[in-house]
């Protein structure tokens, strides 16, 4: 058993009986992120030094005999959209290359205030549009279960960081799925919050009605630990909201359980279906599916008539959303300028922002920054926006009918398992439609998590279950009924 | 479908330089989005109204005083701007004015008659 194995608990068990130092433990995790990130490409900034200190403080607080929290001294990975102060914060992008972070976001706030230590910042698509972390402006992060297939995106870095035993949880940012599709391609759990769960305060906005930050851990316990720890109402949040008390795990009784299962999800006979779900990974679900049945749950197929609706609304919305929220980078405030680049023909203010958005944006950004202004634009605005926002209301509304009758619903979290490098990456609308099972959960501003359910080729898959708004208790109690009849 | 000059004038709107090359394939790619897009037009949405949150929202009120920052946070943030000057954000002018930045010094000099 190597350090670098072990559970949030199991380590700050080896930690107060000590077994190692938390000192010790942060070089095992340094050493594991020089050794395996060659290969891997989980980490865009490793700190090392601030590592070292916050472990060196965990050691001091151990030694005097204080009482350390539960992420005291555990080393943890942070997707670089999520602001550390006085560490760079790169969102992935050219545009915000050598910026460094002023302050820090909420969650990491809480995080240090348990005294948790934070290894490095990990790679994503830029601005977290994307499915692959192929949009990356540095490079693509690796699947550390075949290096020729992506982590899925945009929480990749922290996803394969969880993965290959780099960090012992990462945090991630879910707008669409970026969460939830790489926790199952790299076969790790993954969690996003109810929206107003957890505070977006530094998180870099990508589309603020759809962002929500989440743990990726390596089991449940884990996950609902580093819920707990981030969750909460903020000030600095208006969206922010206290959540509802916890389920106790006694009280929560599979044979009393019900599970609504969508047809739409799945290549039934009836009903109109989404594209393209994996042979295999039908068959993986419907068998963990069936494994709730024999203990007890009752299945029920359920109807989310307006699934199909779900994924071109959202290329309405986000981008709209997007298109205002990076319009403040102007080569002005902060991040990169024209202004600075001494062959640049800058002649007006006009020529600093086209140029500086140029040359700072990827083409997935900027071709997401046109169809959002195309969507708000004078004449186009009913036909896209206001239609998208009423297709919004009925996606939500088919939750609300089914929510009625079933405690939880399950489906895939991805339609495939993860796919090879540079196989979409062309073609945006087929990139797209790797999303298609995660996309209706952010419209409605739903919990849901990612569970490992078994493997098609090698390749894990993840099982979404989904539950009411802010009973993210009570699905990770059902998550852990599958964990522990593995 | 959308054509070349409406992509030009989205970018233009979107402030983002785009190469003639790039105006082609955005317009391409564009075309496909939006055709998918097409696809919300299937739903009857005439009695639906609109949701710009999933989770009801409400208007939050707070006092309405300043807040005690640390004056390094605001050195902080200057420092992050591309072109400073004085512990402001440089910008090219907004505005065309209608004399030089001698000239205005001139007129703002105390020993200038105004």
């Amino acid at each position: 058993m190597e350090l670098t194995d072990l559970t949030i608990s199991k380590t700050h068990q080896g930690l107060i009986k000590k077994e190692f130092s938390a000192l010790e433990l942060c070089k095992a995790y340094l050493e594991k992120i020089k050794e395996k990130d060659k290969e891997i490409f989980a980490f865009l900034t490793v700190i090392e030094d601030l590592a070292l200190s916050q472990a060196k403080k965990v050691d001091d607080m151990i030694s005097t005999g204080r009482k350390i929290p539960l992420l005291g001294g555990i080393p943890c990975a942070i997707k670089d959209i999520i602001l550390v102060e006085d560490v760079k914060c790169t969102a992935g992008s050219r545009i915000l290359e050598n910026y460094i972070a002023p302050y820090d976001a909420t969650v990491i706030k809480k995080l240090k205030g348990e005294n948790c230590v934070i290894l490095g910042k990990t790679n994503l698509d830029e601005f977290a549009m994307g499915s692959s972390t192929e949009n990356s402006a540095f490079f693509p992060t690796k699947n550390p279960h075949d290096l020729k297939r992506v982590p899925g995106g945009t929480s990749g870095g922290s996803a394969a960081a969880v993965a290959a035993d780099e960090c012992v949880y990462a945090l991630g940012s879910d707008t669409g799925g970026s969460i939830r599709q790489p926790s199952s391609f790299c076969g790790v759990v993954g969690l996003k919050p109810t929206y107003g769960a957890v505070s977006r305060y530094g998180l870099i906005a990508h589309a603020s009605s759809f962002d929500q930050i989440g743990p990726m851990t390596k089991t449940i316990e884990d996950c609902e630990i580093v819920f707990d720890a981030i969750k909460g109402r903020d000030e600095m949040d208006s969206t922010s909201e206290e959540p509802k008390l916890k389920v106790k795990s006694e009280k929560l009784k599979v044979n009393e359980l019900k599970i609504g299962v969508p047809k739409e999800y799945f290549t039934m006979p009836t009903g109109r279906q989404v594209k393209g779900i994996d042979p295999g990974v039908e068959k993986v679900i419907k068998q963990a599916i069936k494994k709730y049945e024999e203990m007890g749950a009752k299945v029920e197929e359920i109807s989310l008539p307006h699934t199909e609706y779900a994924l071109p609304c959202y290329y309405i919305i986000v981008p709209s959303e997007a298109s205002a929220n990076l319009a403040r980078y102007d080569g002005i405030k902060y991040g990169h300028s024209e202004t600075r680049n001494p062959k640049s023909e800058i002649r007006n203010l006009l020529d600093v922002y086209l140029k500086s958005r140029e040359e700072g944006f990827g083409n997935e950004v900027r071709r997401r920054i046109m169809l959002g202004t195309y969507a708000l634009s004078a004449g186009y605005y009913e036909a896209y926006y206001l239609r998208a926002q009423k297709v919004r209301t009925l996606v939500k509304e088919d939750f609300d009918k089914a929510f009625r009758n079933v405690d939880v619903i399950f489906t895939p979290a991805s339609p495939t398992p993860a796919f090879k490098l540079g196989e979409k990456i062309d073609d945006p609308l087929t990139m797209y439609l790797s999303d298609i099972f995660t996309i209706s959960v952010n419209l409605a501003g739903l919990p849901a998590l990612s569970l490992p359910c078994g493997k098609v080729d090698n390749l894990p898959i993840g099982l979404q279950i989904i539950g009411k708004p802010f009973e993210e208790s009570k699905i990770l109690e059902i998550g852990k009924i599958f964990e522990k009849n593995l | 479908m959308i054509n070349k000059q409406e992509v030009q004038h989205i970018a233009k709107l979107a402030r983002l330089g785009l190469t003639p090359k790039e105006v082609a394939q955005f317009q391409k790619e564009l075309s496909k989005i939006l055709d998918y897009i097409e696809k919300l037009k299937e739903v009857d949405i005439s009695k639906v109204e609109p949701t710009s949150h999933s989770i009801r929202v409400e208007n939050i009120m707070r006092i309405d005083e300043s807040k005690k920052e640390k004056i390094e946070i605001g050195k902080k943030l200057v420092e992050m701007a591309p072109e400073k000057k004085g512990g402001f954000l440089k910008t090219k002018s907004i505005i065309k004015l209608p004399f030089t930045e001698a000239q205005m010094k001139k007129r703002a000099s105390p020993s200038s008659p105004n």
